[in-house]
């Protein structure tokens, strides 16, 4: 398991390093120029210079290694000075955004907290509400609870997020007043009151994503509970006596547990991507809403990184569900 | 398949078969007609399909047109004709069944007309992803040497960040291809492409993984012990045995290219602003949607039904041309 882990980590590199370049010459080939909201009056050898400065124009061989270095080697460096007090990094060039001017990895670390607040919840509540009602309707299968549940997950698959956050804003917000539409990042939790309209504005953003992967998830957990409730262990099981409860709840949940695991760990990159739309809608400034405003301002350097973060995220939850589906099922031996 | 279809004569054991012998898709049409929510959701899709190709036609209201002078006046900002149950004083016009919008086009004429061009990117961009994913995944099947970059591939394109790629491409090559073929033209091209070439990779590992097991089947062993090149062997073969899980992804296909180009629409880089589609009429609705609500949930409730009765289909069919399920 473990060498099957080192040479899935050590793989995921050239796959990283070529999305990178993939991201890096699309990016290329992108339109407009750093320095166009800058004054006309601006002489050109001074504009040329800004533009040095920047690092625009320089070929691809210089540019691309120039970032991974910056972003495997200086960030991290700047990071552990942050964190510990030492000074590895001394002032060596950070990746700067053009929009802002400021080192992109601090205004991702600025967003970060809301994107998880938000994104994370929704993730949490989709879990403790999907499951059981998977697993319900498994167990009652063609009852009128699996019924409903098949016709709500499909609503929850196909309404997309866009059109659910605008219909709750409507519904919950405008008609009715009880939640704020717009997700205020500004707002400080120090007491119970505060913590009250915190939890307020929180509702409905959680709401519209949880919906979306409630549906999901409740559709293989279904699935999986209905591959494994006609396995002979569980007529075993009954046959010897145990009470259902044990049988359902202890037996068969925990070998149905097993894909579903995996699929919540290959779900969680998703989210941040998914959470982009959902973000839009509440005007939560996040991460997604980060990436937004970057390509709109043709901030490359910040485009790039939070693609770039994206991807990792991706691979490697793809790795931490392949070692997960093999250390929760010891028939899967990956060696 | 063909078995399968003649089991109920073997089983009579009869010298005369008692029925007519049945065809494969008759059979499948018998199961598919029997889930119920295939059959609302088949409805409900060509219903829709219908409405936008035959809707702009007989609709009386032309959807570009913007009233000048006092029209204008008159004709803004109406609301949709239900709204007098509840609100008396509300404005609205008899010849404009959904209201008109800020610059007095009638709503009800841009759904359908957008509603047009959002199901042709939806099932252009489901062909063009069918087409890609079935080619590779054929390649990688049947020929050995292709199997590892080809899958390479998909796993690459499976591990990229699409819809933040997707944003990034729509703003690099929005304005050559709109020089070239037009605003509109150029756009539904770009969207198509993108939609398509980032959504073909289920379908290659599934139609991968069928040729794979198909391959080592006897048929093709005598097919191939008569001298049959590859690409007769492809086409003539395995392909047609290849055909129901296709069917399903192109299915499912059509409702992720829809809610694609909606999201895409509702961020703003989709098409040009007066060219409608339901995304675009919906993101523009947002600002204003609490004075009306309508013109938000009517191209949501349009999207949310096209991809819903679409999911339903596809569950429906994943039923009817799976053999084991079929006949129960």
């Amino acid at each position: 398991m473990l060498t099957f882990t080192i040479r899935r980590l050590v793989l995921s590199v050239p796959t990283l390093l070529f999305i990178a370049l993939v991201i890096f010459l699309l990016l290329e080939l992108a339109p407009g120029d750093p320095l166009a909201g800058q004054p006309l009056t601006i002489p050109d050898e001074v504009r040329q210079r800004m533009r040095e400065a920047l690092g625009v124009g320089q070929p691809v061989w210089i540019a691309f290694p120039k970032w991974l270095y910056q972003f495997f080697v200086v960030e991290p460096a700047y990071m552990m000075d942050a964190l510990f007090g030492t000074n590895w990094a001394g002032d060596q060039q950070r990746v700067i955004s053009w929009q802002t001017r400021s080192p992109v990895m601090d205004i991702v670390v600025q967003r970060l907290p809301q994107t998880l607040w938000v994104v994370g919840t929704a993730y949490v509540v989709a879990i403790l509400i999907a499951l059981p009602i998977g697993i319900y309707s498994a167990y009652r299968q063609y009852s009128w609870f699996d019924n409903a549940g098949t016709f709500v997950t499909m609503v929850g698959f196909s309404v997309p997020p866009f059109f659910s956050g605008v219909l709750v804003i409507v519904i919950f917000s405008v008609q009715l007043g009880w939640f704020p539409s717009i997700y205020d990042t500004t707002h400080e939790v120090v007491d119970w009151e505060t913590f009250k309209v915190q939890l307020q504005q929180m509702v409905m953003p959680v709401m519209v994503l949880a919906l979306q992967i409630t549906s999901q998830l409740s559709r293989f957990m279904r699935a999986s509970m209905l591959d494994n409730l006609n396995q002979d262990y569980v007529r075993t099981a009954r046959a010897k006596g145990l009470s259902e409860r044990v049988v359902v709840m202890v037996h068969v949940l925990r070998n149905s547990l097993i894909p579903v695991v995996t699929v919540i760990a290959l779900g969680i990159p998703a989210i941040f991507g998914g959470a982009i739309i959902t973000e839009q809608v509440f005007k939560v400034n996040g991460i997604g809403q980060l990436l937004i405003t970057a390509i709109q301002a043709n901030d490359l350097p910040m485009v790039q990184t939070l693609t770039f973060i994206f991807a990792i995220l991706i691979v490697l939850f793809n790795l931490v569900a392949d070692v997960l589906y093999g250390l929760l099922d010891p028939r899967i031996r990956y060696d | 398949m063909t078995d399968d279809a003649n089991q109920e004569t073997f089983a009579t054991d009869a010298q005369e078969p008692m029925a007519p012998p049945r065809s494969q898709w008759a059979d499948v049409w018998d199961q598919f007609r029997h889930h119920r929510g295939a059959m609302w959701g088949a409805g409900i899709f060509i219903f829709i399909i219908l409405m936008v190709i035959v809707g702009p036609w007989v609709y009386w209201n032309d959807p570009t047109y913007v009233p000048t002078g006092r029209d204008f006046l008159n004709l803004r900002d109406t609301r949709p004709i239900y709204t007098v149950i509840w609100d008396s004083g509300a404005k609205v016009n008899w010849l404009h069944p959904l209201g008109t919008d800020n610059l007095g086009r009638d709503t009800l004429g841009r759904l359908l007309t957008g509603g047009r061009v959002s199901i042709a990117v939806g099932v252009a961009a489901m062909v063009l992803s069918i087409v890609i994913g079935t080619l590779i995944g054929v390649l990688a099947g049947y020929f050995r040497f292709l199997d590892g970059i080809l899958m390479r591939l998909t796993d690459l394109f499976l591990a990229l960040p699409l819809l933040p790629l997707l944003l990034v491409a729509v703003l690099l090559f929005r304005e050559p291809l709109s020089a070239s073929f037009g605003p509109e033209g150029g756009t539904f091209i770009l969207i198509v492409t993108l939609v398509g070439v980032t959504s073909w990779m289920q379908t290659a590992r599934i139609v991968r993984g069928d040729i794979l097991a198909l391959k080592e089947r006897e048929f093709v062993l005598a097919a191939r012990s008569i001298g049959t090149r590859p690409h007769h062997m492809i086409l003539r073969h395995l392909l047609p045995n290849v055909l129901s899980p296709i069917i399903v992804s192109a299915t499912l296909g059509i409702a992720t290219a829809i809610i694609t180009e909606s999201a895409l629409s509702f961020l703003g880089f989709g098409f040009p602003p007066d060219f409608p589609t339901w995304g675009k009429l919906l993101f523009d609705a947002v600002d204003r949607m609490n004075l009306y609500p309508e013109r938000v949930v009517w191209p949501g409730l349009l999207i949310s039904l096209t991809v819903l009765s679409v999911n339903y289909v596809g569950d429906g069919l994943r039923d009817a041309l799976d053999p084991r399920i079929r006949g129960r």
